[in-house]
């Protein structure tokens, strides 16, 4: 099957600025992909060059088979929910989703009632008339997907959609994406920083350092088995121990609930305590190297400034290859 | 002791003041221009206005104070509205070439032009207003004249026929460039044209890339981006900048004096009514043409929704 979305080498330099620098991505029909990276690591770029607001330096991108290298955006089968949206400020909500429709020279009561049935299907029918500078930025959200989403693209790309929303109102749309997503049966390439946000919606994600991929995988992968200490580093949950504590060849992670206080081998000192609610958070320091463990409730929960021993399970303990 | 920090004196008092009462710093510095504005400019203008609904006694050439209509009645003389018409559409034309060149300029530096490129872009724009204008309108003079550098560029290239045939033309021809309506035209256009720019360039400046992205992005080429979304969020600017161009050139008594056919355009005749010929009320009537047509075009823009986005 061809890959909806197909990155063989490419490359994006701004001058001495290696955005993007040799890249292979292969993004099957279907798929919710998440690329995932801190800012200036190249995941909006990459976006961008899906889109074809950029050009590559080198290499080839495909969308379905079909090289794109000298398609300009508007000839390409791709739609973009943009970070600050880009909802056009002197059209109202309706023909601001109808755009598209208007373009490809749809007559307007087509256009109209297509424009309605996706704000509906966004949750926001009846808000045609408004202006975006009425809505809320969740609401602008909404119409920004509604505006990409009723052009029914195959590849709809969403750089960052959430990030300017409140915590509750983007758990809520990544719910509502994902679910979309999964009744459109579209491919979705979605960029974001923020590991939560790319683990509990993606399908597979890609982790961005640098320019360059260092791991491709899905969300259980990328969490339990970094592949290089960046990604334990970035996704960020697990415990990076060096060589030197465990005996290994490379670093090695290991996930604060795997964590033993109290049976094991390893001197720790225990630096602080905090009650999360369904789990206490113990932060330790072995030998100048800072960890976290998890305790239920059942565990006994040490004082700050005690000395204790540290263990975990050998299955638990990840070893992860050298840095390239 | 107090934890308080002490007062700083007279201006530290004043501030504290500003700080509890900000009206006060508001109306402080909004008295002067209101003023200024409201009574010596304003005022002087109503002044002038009352003037038009007095008459001239033809005999005495005496002000008779009485307020009629007669002296507007007047300007629909076929002389005075051959007066009215040339101007209006002579406006009209240099605001429209102004919008057309000043566009893709504006454009231009709104969009691309960075650091330097940008100091430029505002030096070009500003740097003719640092002459005279006196003194850019007579080199104009020179360049369109007989013997100017532009006779000499047609000649050079063997057109010399085709500006001959050119200012055979009726209505736009005349004896050499600089004594021709479009002398005039384009020296009226060089002169406003940084008006234009300008609050088109500010427009530009704040549509963000990506809106012009997102356009492209769902399907339109660059020229529909440049009429379902450019121009709608330029045409605050373009307005703006209309509003300068058009009433500059509803107004101005000199360019078409130096430069062009003797024939009078309004601010010729409000200069020589008000003047020479001592037909205040007349002048003051004229002097009310262009504040009605402004209003007018100011509605109609309006209605066409120009300030939607601003």
């Amino acid at each position: 099957m061809t890959s909806a979305v197909s990155f063989t080498g490419v490359s994006r330099h701004f001058g001495t600025v290696r955005a993007v620098d040799g890249v292979d991505i292969e993004i099957a029909e279907g798929e919710f992909f998440a690329m995932l990276g801190p800012s200036g690591s190249g995941k909006t770029t990459c976006l961008r060059l899906i889109a074809g607001f950029e050009q590559p330096t080198a290499g080839s991108i495909r969308l379905f088979g079909q090289e794109v290298r000298d398609l300009p955006p508007y000839r390409r089968q791709v739609n973009t929910v943009f970070q600050d949206y880009a909802l056009f400020p002197h059209l109202n909500v309706l023909d601001n989703v109808a755009y598209g429709l208007m373009i490809a020279g749809r007559s307007k009561a087509e256009r109209h009632r297509e424009a309605e049935a996706a704000l509906e299907m966004v949750a926001l029918p009846g808000y045609g008339a408004r202006k975006p500078s009425e809505l809320s930025g969740g609401q602008r959200q909404r119409v920004a997907l509604a505006r990409a989403l009723v052009n029914k693209p195959r590849v709809l790309l969403l750089d960052e959609p959430l990030g300017a929303l409140d915590l509750k109102l983007r758990e809520a749309m990544q719910e509502e994406l994902k679910t979309l997503q999964r009744r459109l049966g579209i491919t979705f390439v979605f960029v974001t920083h923020d590991q939560g946000e790319a683990l509990s919606m993606a399908d597979r994600v890609a982790v961005f350092n640098e320019g360059r991929i260092v791991q491709v995988g899905a969300p259980e992968e990328i969490y339990y088995r970094p592949q290089v200490r960046f990604v334990a580093d970035f996704v960020g949950s697990s415990n990076i121990l060096p060589p030197a504590l465990t005996g290994q060849a490379g670093y090695a992670t290991v996930r604060p609930e795997a964590v033993r206080i109290g049976a094991g081998t390893l001197p720790a000192t225990v630096t602080a305590v905090s009650f999360l609610g369904a789990a206490t958070r113990v932060t330790l320091d072995a030998d100048g190297t800072r960890l976290t463990a998890l305790l239920s409730k059942a565990d006994a929960r040490p004082e700050v400034g005690a000395a204790v021993m540290l263990g975990w399970d050998a299955a638990d303990l990840h070893v992860m290859r050298a840095e390239g | 002791m107090s934890e308080l920090a002490t007062s700083g004196g007279v201006t530290g008092r004043v501030s504290d003041l500003f700080w509890r009462r900000p009206r006060v710093l508001l109306f402080l510095l909004l008295a002067p221009p209101v003023l200024w504005l409201g009574i010596v400019y304003l005022g002087s203008l109503f002044a002038l206005l009352a003037q038009s609904f007095f008459s001239i006694d033809e005999f005495s050439g005496q002000i008779n104070y009485e307020l009629t209509l007669k002296t507007y009645a007047e300007l629909f003389r076929q002389s005075n509205l051959d007066i009215i018409i040339r101007t209006v559409v002579m406006a009209a034309l240099v605001t429209v070439a102004s919008i057309i060149i000043a566009f893709p300029i504006a454009y231009y530096a709104a969009r691309y032009a960075r650091g330097r490129w940008k100091a430029l872009f505002y030096l070009g724009v500003m740097l003719p207003l640092w002459s005279s204008y006196l003194v850019k309108v007579y080199s104009w003079k020179l360049i369109l004249a007989k013997e100017g550098i532009l006779s000499w560029l047609f000649q050079t290239l063997h057109l010399q026929w085709l500006l001959d045939g050119f200012l055979a033309l009726p209505v736009v021809g005349g004896n050499s460039l600089s004594f021709s309506p479009t002398g005039t035209f384009l020296v009226f256009v060089y002169v406003w044209l940084p008006f234009m720019i300008l609050p088109i360039q500010a427009a530009l400046e704040r549509v963000p890339v990506s809106m012009i992205e997102a356009s492209g992005d769902l399907g339109a080429a660059p020229r529909q981006t440049l009429r379902h979304v450019l121009l709608p969020l330029a045409l605050p600017g373009i307005i703006a900048g209309s509003i300068f161009t058009f009433s500059l050139t509803l107004g101005d008594y000199i360019i078409p004096q130096i430069v062009g056919t003797s024939a009078r355009f309004i601010g010729l005749a409000v200069y020589q009514y008000q003047g020479t010929a001592g037909n205040i009320p007349l002048a003051a009537a004229f002097a009310v043409v262009p504040i009605v047509i402004m209003g007018l075009y100011l509605w109609w823009a309006k209605r066409q929704g120009a300030f939607d986005a601003l």
